[in-house]
């Protein structure tokens, strides 16, 4: 079981990074659903176009944990623009691999930022 | 750190005992059980004798026992060697085969092949514990029927189902029943006569024999084809050379698994229900599987807005080892069929925790694991956004 998780993947998971809920967050997002197993949330304030805190909420395995958690460490401090490029292969290779069957989750990590800023953007629209 | 092993389900460690009865079949007496010097002897009777006990624990003569590679291989010959002897009629309409949605996936996927080339099985719906509906099964059965296999105790939720009653129904109809009696062998005392059970799989190591060896009951009088060809072993339904040390072995834990049937049940249920009684004191768990109608060794949980990998990896960061029908933790990504059988949404399922414990379980084990196990459900669902409390 654990021994498919790289070390980094485990570390995030056992420690993750920028974990629970931003009240009234700046920007929101979710995805995935329930059913299929992973579902993710993001929460960003902004502050001069940049990610000033970002925060998640994972529910699933320890790949979809682990890759919120770096996902978030990896865009706090960036302007939007810079976020959005995120990609799951960014998340995967940050985390030093992930299983095949798991990449999905990495998938879902840069998803849900995506998200968060387009609730943003959409929010502060003139 | 201590580890503390609660998958007994998957696999037992060998006991010492069969280790011991199993060592001079390595080198010493090596032969090859069809060979007629004495190194052919020592080990042709030394799978005689095996052959006795594994007959012995579920009350069958001898020569109704056929060794083989293990549970898997055991109902993929019962199964398909049934269906090859019996040929499908071209304008048959009703069911060939019955068998339930909840079976073990060397059951399940031998069906589902044999109803890619033609076949057509029934899969029988089973009710919020796990049982199997008899009105169903008696409802599927028609002349075209010519087997019914449905498990003993289920593998991972640990219902017992009413195999008696099962038995009489196929008995009556006169069709073939079948059962995969692996994770029952050792738990639940079984006589296959009054059972009216036709042919049950059987696994050493889960009942602390070794790997890669199990043995399939076929009673006298069965019309069975094989469906591996050779040197003609077991009466020619069974090639391949004898593996000695893993028969002996298997003999060996059927023998002790039936001398100490009763204390370890005894004891394993005061610990599966002292388990019970603690985890389900966490908020929002529920037991899997029939409260009574279970087996003795086996607790079966789940937990709302969390995922069941996530949190056997972080059991086993604590030294406890389990399982989970989580979707994440299988390799198709798709809750158990077990617990979407009984009836659970797919989010429901992912938070599943099976524990199995087993002989050398202790006392304190469970109580260390009902200590740890609030704290990580609560980490967890910090983490969820499915939990809203």
């Amino acid at each position: 079981m654990t021994n498919m998780y790289t070390e980094k993947v485990l570390d995030h998971f056992r420690n993750p990074r920028n974990m629970g809920e931003i009240k009234n967050p700046d920007g929101f997002g979710k995805v995935g659903n329930p059913t299929c197993g992973d579902v993710m949330a993001i929460y960003i304030k902004v502050k001069n176009n940049r990610i000033a805190d970002i925060k998640f909420q994972t529910f699933g395995c320890a790949a979809a944990i682990a890759s919120s958690s770096i996902a978030t460490e990896l865009v706090k401090g960036k302007t939007l623009e810079e976020a959005e490029k995120l990609t799951r292969d960014d998340v995967a290779k940050e985390l030093g691999g992930l299983p095949d069957v798991k990449m999905h989750c990495s998938n879902l990590a840069s998803d849900a930022l995506k998200e968060a800023i387009k609730d943003y953007r959409e929010k502060n629209k003139k | 750190m201590k580890r503390i092993y609660l998958d007994y389900g998957s696999s037992t460690p060998v006991d010492p005992a069969v280790m011991d009865e199993m060592k001079p079949f390595f080198m010493e007496k090596f032969g090859n059980a069809s060979s007629i010097h004495e190194y052919g002897k020592d080990a042709f009777y030394a799978i005689e004798d095996a052959r006795e006990k594994v007959a012995d624990i579920i009350n069958a003569k001898s020569d109704e026992i056929i060794f083989t590679s293990g549970g898997t291989e055991s109902d993929n010959l019962a199964i398909k060697g049934i269906t090859f002897k019996n040929k499908k009629k071209k304008e048959s309409k009703g069911y060939n085969i019955i068998t339930s949605e909840i079976e073990h996936p060397a059951v399940l996927e031998t069906c589902k092949y044999l109803e890619k080339i033609g076949y057509s099985v029934r899969y029988l719906p089973v009710d919020k514990y796990g049982l199997v509906d008899l009105e169903e099964l008696e409802k599927s059965i028609s002349d075209d029927t010519f087997l019914i296999t449905i498990m003993f105790a289920n593998n991972e939720i640990g219902t017992i189902e009413p195999v008696k009653e099962i038995g009489k129904i196929a008995n009556k109809h006169n069709v073939i029943f079948h059962t995969d009696a692996v994770q029952a062998i050792g738990k639940v005392s079984i006589d296959v006569n009054s059972l009216n059970i036709d042919m049950l799989s059987i696994s050493s190591h889960k009942i602390y024999g070794p790997k890669g060896c199990g043995a399939l009951y076929i009673k006298k009088g069965t019309k069975i084809q094989t469906v591996q060809h050779g040197g003609g072993h077991e009466s020619g339904l069974r090639s391949s050379t004898y593996n000695t040390p893993g028969i002996v072995g298997l003999g060996k834990a059927c023998e002790l698994s039936k001398k100490r049937m009763k204390k370890d049940n005894q004891y394993m249920t005061k610990l599966r229900d002292h388990l019970i009684e603690k985890v389900l004191k966490i908020e929002e768990s529920f037991l899997n599987g029939h409260p009574k109608k279970r087996l003795s060794n086996n607790a079966h949980f789940r937990f709302s807005a969390i995922e069941g990998e996530s949190l056997n990896m972080m059991l086993n960061d604590k030294g406890i080892a389990a399982a989970t029908g989580s979707a994440c933790s299988s390799k198709k990504l798709r809750a158990s069929h077990v617990l979407t059988g009984i009836g659970l949404k797919p989010e429901q399922a992912h938070g599943s925790l099976r524990l199995t414990f087993g002989r050398q379980t202790k006392e304190e084990e469970i109580e260390y694991t009902a200590k740890v196990l609030p704290d990580l459900v609560t980490k967890l669902r910090k983490m969820s956004p499915l939990w809203n409390k």
